[in-house]
């Protein structure tokens, strides 16, 4: 097939003074601005742009838009894309693009093109920008509304102006509750290389609309016939549209087959354009005044006969349609079987269709429970138009040509003993593709009720599901990716440590310094470090993470009295206490100090990665069980940076910075109010690595100036920075837990040795509980501590403890004793802490911790390695 | 609380991202710090409100914003951030005398306070967008509907914006302010910063 197809004039979307480039599988070949590549390939007569999936069978373009079965490829070019329909991709200088067989290839290159997301709201979307859509939006802003309308074309006869925002190139893909609308619009995919780097390639919109116009208009049905799939084969109304739209002849000889009348006025418009019409068949025992018009004009017109097969010549493009026994030669067949209202948006909202006969068509039933109005062909094109189902078995009828599923499919699936059209779907695969079945799924549906001897309401259509078309994870990404895919909280000190060569954790959504290492140092190295000069010198730990509270009122110390396991009601001013906090079920839920500010004052502090969940337990309470105390809570977290000095120098440290403030008289466990370094700040005397040590608040916008004094400060003292693993090593060391690693959820204050901060007296969150036999069973799992028999080894952390060494082969389950929560090469050497059934009646035992494969044996003990006395807390004299 | 030591400057938890802040007068869009305005938190319960809210309102010579609100137009002003839940705002170094108003006017020189009363000055850093392209911007992450129609100068809502909480204060038909947890600072601005390119 040689020669252009491009008429000598028309086509109201190209720019004919204009020729822009584009290679497809290689060659080279012109358009003009306006084409797609569907319409630049057939005007170049190629008629081959994709292999059916299974059959491999060559496909040519069949349609002009998104119901397009066949015209898959892949764009090369720029970023690369898979699954491209020919039919909307816009040819642009420089596109580059494949066929494809059903499946497109992922492009393992990064993209790094832009793509972002809009929140927008309206009174009115209107989906559709045809006549009847751009008549509802133009009435809607007149009468005052916020309007948006969206099209899939790139050019919409409608101008953006003060409440109205237009949206081309945009394609609606979801339709959800409460007026939410997703759509994605195409922004700079059709200038190739000329599309600016700073503009999103594409946009996710997100709409919420309060009510909306569903303009989507109909689409085309093919009538079904064996070998149905050839290239040149396409829809009527497709083949007009190509003449019209882009000047573009389609073929030069054409036999059109239809059902109704749409498929007659489809071959008048071909026969305008300048086609040759072998002949018109119309499965209908009539064609009315339109064929009599085709035949004045000197065209065939066949009644009650239908095309029952093609011919093809060895490209297997067609090269004649069989008519029963007739053999007309052609190069496009131009079938039409009815017009289907595209009702996608329609139905994925909740609402339904119905048969009409009058209509031949589904058309909108029931509205989904939504303001919604369906105007212009999307309500149904009034008109009859005839069934029709292949007899013979002569070559492949494909109901679904983007599946290769064929009406044989479906005869199995019956013949299986299937009946309803969604396990047909399934078994025969007909609608599944990404063209959502849009030219296969009424026929399938029609198909069926004739094989069942039922009407095609009663078979209905298969359920439409978002999105209508796929898109692309890098468009549902947008900008969250990279730095901005999650937020990286700072504390104010962030700066300094990245310039004194910490390593990060992420700690919830914190960035916490792990450990400093110096020139030739491994974590180990640095972490033991850290350790030593905190136990021996002083260290400094960027706290700032921790969660704070402040919580006022004059049942404040009450309020926390039933929230804490402890009592907190009995602290003076001015002292503060460690306390846990149980789930209604007895389990530790955070731990952390309470102090005590003024007599209806505390400042509360969590763990780091719990401050927001900590805060909601406590207005839960308050709001719901406890409305009546006079109570009231504010998330400090973001107010404080902290510092926390620890170690033996820490006390000189403190006295140097804050001359003012009696070191010496500040007992362990009380907070003061004092000036460190210049700055206005809260001191607490609190250890969490069993050394001297005290936690300095400064507001935020001076921790950094805090923490550059402390180190100054400390410097004569020998001091260093540590991070949270050098933190998590010595806290462990003295045995105390961690709250979410040392336990689960499962664990009481008992187990994890802390009965010693529970009171008797109940009337507090999760104290009835801990009254259960459960809780009080004896072979609970408790916290211990674990020494491996070979120093060397460091335990993994979630290693399962039983009592023997497991066999070479296993038989039997070996029962699980319990399990490493904690494990770390601290200043004693390597440690851990567990959770063991048992727990403290079997120190001394030998265990084995299990890990991957790998059995190390261990010897229960204390879960305090260090400094059992806690000589430490008041430094070394 | 001890007041503000003489000679200790604040440091903003966004200074080293200073350089990049759009802030060309009649620019598309701005984006500047309003540096360490003093803060103060206050909860109150629904008679506590009633009560001792115009006492507040009247120290603050703004009066107490309805739901959705924001009262005063200059310093200081207030900001409902939920039921019984407000953000009074002054000028920088004024929180000292702000928190101990706010106090007494909840009672508390007539012992036992209602409610409370916080100072959270260093909690949030304050960043002012604005300029024709505001809204715009703003519409690539916030949910909420900042249309003239239903928002506008004086409006103000705890939202989230980039994933981070914000308290959003409309003050001008083109200027918001965003009121943001320091720790999360950096993140909203390098947000920010790239929402704004294709408009600077």
């Amino acid at each position: 097939m040689t020669g252009s197809f491009r008429t000598a004039s028309g086509g109201t979307r190209i720019d004919r003074s204009r020729t822009l480039t584009f290679t497809f599988d290689g060659t080279t070949y012109t358009a003009h601005p306006g084409d797609t590549l569907a319409s630049a390939l057939l005007a170049h007569g190629v008629r081959v742009v994709a292999q059916g999936p299974y059959t491999g069978r060559p496909r040519g373009v069949y349609s002009t838009g998104a119901e397009e079965p066949n015209a898959f490829v892949q764009v090369e070019s720029g970023p690369g894309e898979p699954m491209v329909r020919a039919t909307r991709l816009e040819v642009h200088d420089g596109l580059r693009a494949s066929s494809l067989s059903g499946r497109g290839r992922l492009v393992d290159a990064p993209d790094t093109g832009r793509y972002d997301k809009v929140y927008a709201h309206c009174d009115v979307l209107v989906i559709g920008a045809g006549t009847a859509g751009r008549a509802a939006a133009l009435a809607a802003v007149a009468a005052g509304a916020r309007v948006i309308v969206a099209d899939d074309r790139p050019g919409i006869g409608i101008e953006a102006s003060g409440e109205l925002t237009v949206l081309p190139r945009t394609t609606v893909t979801g339709h959800y509750d409460h007026g939410y609308f997703v759509a994605v619009e195409r922004r700079t995919d059709h200038l190739g290389d000329a599309a600016p780097a700073r503009t999103a390639r594409r946009r996710l919109w997100h709409v919420r609309a309060r009510r909306v116009v569903l303009a989507t208009g109909a689409l085309e049905r093919p009538v079904l016939f064996p070998d149905n799939d050839r290239p040149g084969i396409m829809l009527a109304g497709a083949a007009a549209a190509y003449v019209r739209r882009y000047g573009v002849l389609p073929g030069r000889r054409a036999v059109v087959f239809g059902a109704h009348d749409g498929a007659l006025q489809a071959a008048l418009d071909l026969l305008d354009a300048g086609v040759e019409i072998a002949c018109v068949t119309d499965v209908r025992a009539s064609t009315g005044p339109l064929g009599d018009r085709l035949r004045e004009r000197g065209v065939t017109v066949l009644e009650g006969r239908a095309v029952t097969g093609t011919e093809s010549g060895p490209d297997g493009i067609l090269t004649d349609a069989r008519i029963g026994g007739d053999i007309v030669p052609c190069d496009l067949l131009a079938v039409s079987g009815g017009w289907n209202p595209d009702l996608h948006l329609f139905t994925q909202a909740g609402g339904r269709t119905r048969w009409s006969a009058e209509h031949a068509a589904f058309i909108p039933g029931a509205p989904p429970r939504v303001p919604i109005d369906v105007v212009g062909s999307a309500r149904g094109i009034p008109g009859e138009a005839a069934e029709h189902l292949p007899e013979g078995a002569d070559g492949l009828v494909f109901v679904d040509l983007h599946r290769d599923a064929t009406l044989a499919g479906v005869r199995d699936a019956l013949q299986a003993g299937m009946t309803s059209n969604e396990h047909v779907k399934r078994y025969t695969t007909i609608g599944t593709g990404a063209d959502q079945g849009r030219t296969s799924g009424v026929p399938a549906s029609g198909a069926l009720a004739r094989l069942l001897g039922r009407a095609p309401g009663e078979i209905g259509t298969t359920t439409q599901r978002p999105p209508v078309e796929p898109i692309p994870f890098a468009v549902l990404a947008g900008r969250d990716r990279g730095d901005l895919l999650a937020p990286a909280r700072r504390t104010p000190m962030h700066g300094w440590h990245e310039e004194h060569g910490a390593l990060f954790e992420d700690v919830g959504e914190w960035k916490r310094p792990r450990y400093y290492p110096r020139p030739g140092e491994s974590m180990d190295d640095a972490v033991l470090r850290e350790c030593r000069t905190a136990r021996a010198r002083v260290a400094a730990l960027d706290a700032s993470t921790l969660g704070k509270i402040d919580v006022q009122g004059p049942d404040a110390a009450a309020f926390l009295d039933r929230i804490y396991t402890g009592r907190i009601s009995t602290l003076a001013p001015g002292r503060c206490r460690y306390g846990v906090m149980c789930g209604t079920d007895g389990m530790i839920f955070d731990d952390g100090v309470a102090a005590r500010l003024a007599p209806g004052r505390f400042h509360l502090t969590t763990t780091s990665g719990n401050a927001a969940r900590v805060l909601d337990w406590l207005e839960e309470w308050l709001q719901t069980e406890w409305p009546e105390l006079r109570v009231r809570c504010t998330s400090v977290t973001d107010q404080w940076a902290v510092v926390a000095l620890a170690g033996p120098r820490s006390r000189d440290v403190l006295t140097a910075l804050a001359p003012g403030l009696d070191v010496a008289a500040f007992p362990f466990m009380a907070t003061r109010e004092a000036e460190v370094a210049g700055l206005p700040a809260r001191v607490f005397r609190i250890s969490y690595s069993g050394e001297l040590a005290y936690e300095i608040n400064v507001p935020s916008w001076h921790g950094l100036a805090l923490w550059e004094a402390v180190m100054a400060a400390g410097e004569p003292h020998g001091i260093a920075p540590y991070g949270t693993e050098t933190m998590h090593v010595l806290r462990a060391e003295k045995g105390y837990i961690v709250a979410g690693q040392d336990t689960d959820g499962t664990v009481t204050p008992h187990d994890a040795g802390l009965g010693w901060a529970v009171k008797a007296a109940g009337g507090w969150v999760g104290h009835r509980s801990l009254h259960r036999p459960d809780t009080a069973r004896a072979d609970r799992k408790r916290l211990v501590g674990l020494r491996p028999r070979d120093p060397a080894v460091v335990l993994a952390e979630g290693a399962q403890l039983v009592a023997e060494p497991p066999p070479a082969e296993i038989t039997h389950p070996v029962p699980m004793l319990g399990h490493v929560t904690s494990s770390y090469r601290g200043t004693v050497g390597s440690f851990a802490l567990a959770l063991l059934k048992g727990g403290d009646e079997r120190e001394g035992e030998t265990l084995y911790a299990v890990d991957s494969g790998r059995a190390d044996a261990v010897t229960v003990t204390s879960p305090v390695h260090y400094d059992r006395e806690g000589a430490r807390r008041d430094g070394d004299g | 609380m001890t007041a503000m030591a003489e000679g200790s400057a604040p440091r903003s938890a966004v200074a080293h991202l200073a350089p990049d802040l759009p802030d060309r007068p009649g620019g598309a869009v701005r984006l500047r710090e309003v540096a360490f305005p003093a803060q103060v938190e206050l909860r109150l319960d629904d008679e506590d409100a009633t009560a001792f809210g115009p006492r507040a309102g009247q120290f603050l010579c703004c009066g107490m914003p309805a739901p959705g609100h924001a009262a005063g137009a200059g310093d200081p002003y207030v900001l409902w951030l939920g039921p019984g839940w407000y953000l009074a705002v002054d000028r920088p170094g004024s929180a000292y005398g702000l928190l101990a108003g706010l106090r007494d006017a909840l009672g508390a020189d007539c012992g036992g306070m209602c409610g409370s009363a916080v100072d959270v000055s260093a909690a949030r850093t304050v960043l002012e967008l604005s300029g024709p392209s505001a809204r715009a911007v703003l519409a690539h992450g916030c949910l909420l509907d900042l249309h003239p129609r239903t928002f506008g100068p004086g409006r103000c809502a705890q939202t989230v914006l980039a994933q981070a909480q914000v308290v959003l204060h409309q003050t001008g038909a083109a200027d918001y302010r965003l009121l943001v947890r320091t720790s999360y600072a950096d993140h909203l601005v390098r947000w920010l910063l790239d929402a704004m390119t294709e408009y600077v």
